[in-house]
């Protein structure tokens, strides 16, 4: 039997009824030949008896909805995640009303001699972000991220970036609405992050950033409410002392960066 | 017929003799020293930890896996000595780590999640996908694959955590009490699939259920108050037991021997509840 000549309708059927008695070779030739020509292929399904056509069609019931299904939507949540948490959220949502409340206050208290409360607070933004990010009593997946090998400091850096990256356009639209400019605070931001970081890596990154933040309260925010005046290191001209904190802090956690590796010292 | 089991006398991997290597290991749980002077020797198979509640197991298991920095003595995996600034990267890659309570990202579906945990255990992008669906299928979720944690049930959330430390194929896989959730019918089938992951890695399960032991582990530890009491095959567990011991069955019989022939050293205080 060759290729152009089909298979009789007496084999076919024999063949789908699944009949022991076809002779090996005929077997052969009918299998090669079904495999090869389609008309055959419908005459056998025309034929096939009813266990033969109720497994095929379970199989094809199963198949069918992943062979025509769309194609699998894109994984937003992974993507993210291996930037920000999805603890994070709420902190970020938070930040976001204490910045709108602070604009409202400034806008609706004019107080011409104070300093800003957006100049005062905005260094200290993005450090109580990265203790948000880097904190095992925060992050509730800690245990299971503990153990991984990009626990460390390319996690740690990877969410302080997120937090910068949401953070800082959300200072520099406040300080644009409450008219300070951010020549005043963004080297002062990112210096103290730098720092927190740093200190991060000796005393775990949580306490490094609230301690941050708490030295920052009571030796800038506090003096100047009480003087009403803007502290020094504030002014334009203590931009270059804030590159060098900036520039320090970065070479001493890359120095360190094994630091970050151990739970214990998030 | 039971599967066949790998026994840890079977060891023969190149490099160094052992995956998990102790010698008068400490370490600390808060101030109590929980571990304490611990010599311990893991090579691939499955290794059932036994051990009274508080005898120190989780916080064994959580120095292994590297997120707690022994306090004292020696500890080797993989034949590297954990220690310091040791790189532990390289480590981790062969690592797969489920904690008893293991929090996670509710939203996250079951793929997401263990998607996730194996771009943190870097698995190369190309392999992530199929590594994923095999860890899934292999723990029976792959039908609810694309359903929310948060929809779970808790034997489902553990498998998920099954999932997500064998997505790596890890060399060495530490489970603290697994089957905690599982009812009666997962619990069989996560035994078939200790059995399968024991014959090329080093599986220490830590349990209380003797029965567990009995069924899935060619090698038992019995761990009390951070020592090492006991290491040796179920059968020879359970020779240790007499007629006279408490217990259903005579690895439990030898297991209550073993604590309460510890308890008389020690003024016996061991044995009581």
């Amino acid at each position: 039997m060759n290729r152009d000549e089909h298979a009789s309708a007496e084999l076919v059927a024999r063949y789908a009824a699944g009949d022991p008695d076809i002779p090996p070779d005929r077997l052969w030739a009918v299998e090669s030949h079904l495999e090869g020509c389609e008309v055959c292929r419908v005459r056998l399904a025309d034929v096939a008896p009813p266990p033969v056509a109720a497994l095929s069609a379970a199989v094809w019931a199963a198949l069918e909805p992943e062979l025509t299904a769309p194609p699998a939507r894109v994984r937003h949540w992974t993507r993210l995640a291996t930037w920000a948490t999805p603890s994070l959220v709420p902190w970020l949502i938070m930040t976001l009303l204490v910045l709108f409340a602070v604009v409202v206050l400034e806008l609706v208290l004019p107080s011409d001699a104070m300093p800003s409360a957006v100049l005062l607070l905005a260094p200290i933004g993005p450090v109580l972000g990265v203790a948000v990010a880097w904190s095992r009593g925060l992050d509730p997946a800690h245990e299971l991220i503990a153990c991984t090998p990009r626990a460390g400091l390319e996690l740690v850096l990877r969410r302080t970036t997120a937090v910068l990256v949401v953070v800082l356009p959300v200072l520099l639209l406040t300080g644009w609405l409450t008219g300070d400019s951010a020549a005043w605070w963004l080297l002062p931001c990112l210096g103290l992050t730098s720092a927190a970081l740093a200190l991060g890596g000796l005393v775990g990154v949580r306490r490094a950033a609230v301690a941050t933040s708490v030295l920052w309260a009571l030796l800038v925010v506090g003096p100047a409410v009480v003087r009403n005046a803007v502290p020094v290191v504030l002014v334009p001209a203590a931009g270059p002392w804030w590159a060098a904190v900036l520039v320090a802090g970065a070479v001493v956690v890359l120095m360190r960066s094994r630091a970050y590796v151990r739970v214990d010292n998030w | 017929m039971m599967a066949r089991a790998t026994s840890a006398a079977e060891v023969a991997p190149t490099g160094y003799a052992w995956h998990v290597r102790a010698e008068g290991l400490r370490v600390k749980a808060g101030r109590r020293m929980a571990v304490d002077g611990l010599d311990l020797g893991l090579g691939v198979g499955v290794h059932g930890l036994l051990g009274p509640n508080g005898a120190g197991k989780t916080t064994l298991i959580r120095s292994l896996a590297t997120v707690l920095r022994p306090a004292g003595g020696v500890l080797e995996l993989f034949g590297e000595r954990v220690a310091g600034r040791a790189d532990l990267r390289a480590l981790r890659r062969r690592l797969g780590y489920l904690p008893q309570e293991f929090g996670y990202y509710k939203r996250f579906t079951v793929r997401e999640f263990v998607e996730y945990m194996a771009w943190l255990k870097e698995v190369p992008k190309a392999e992530v996908p199929g590594a994923v669906q095999r860890a899934v299928e292999r723990v029976g979720l792959a039908d609810r694959a694309d359903d929310k944690l948060r929809t779970l049930s808790g034997g489902m959330v553990r498998r998920a955590g099954i999932a997500q430390a064998i997505v790596n194929d890890p060399d060495l896989l530490l489970l603290d009490e697994p089957t905690a959730g599982l009812d009666p019918g997962q619990r069989v089938r996560f035994r078939e699939l200790l059995h399968e992951l024991g014959a090329d890695t080093c599986v220490l399960v830590s349990t209380h259920l003797v029965e567990d032991v009995a069924a899935a582990c060619a090698d038992v530890v019995l761990f009390e108050s951070g020592k090492l009491l006991f290491q040796g095959t179920p059968a020879e567990l359970a020779a240790e037991g007499g007629p006279d011991d408490v217990g259903d069955s005579p690895i439990e019989r030898g297991y209550s021997a073993l604590l309460a022939s510890r308890g008389k050293t020690d003024g016996g205080k061991a044995g009581a509840w």
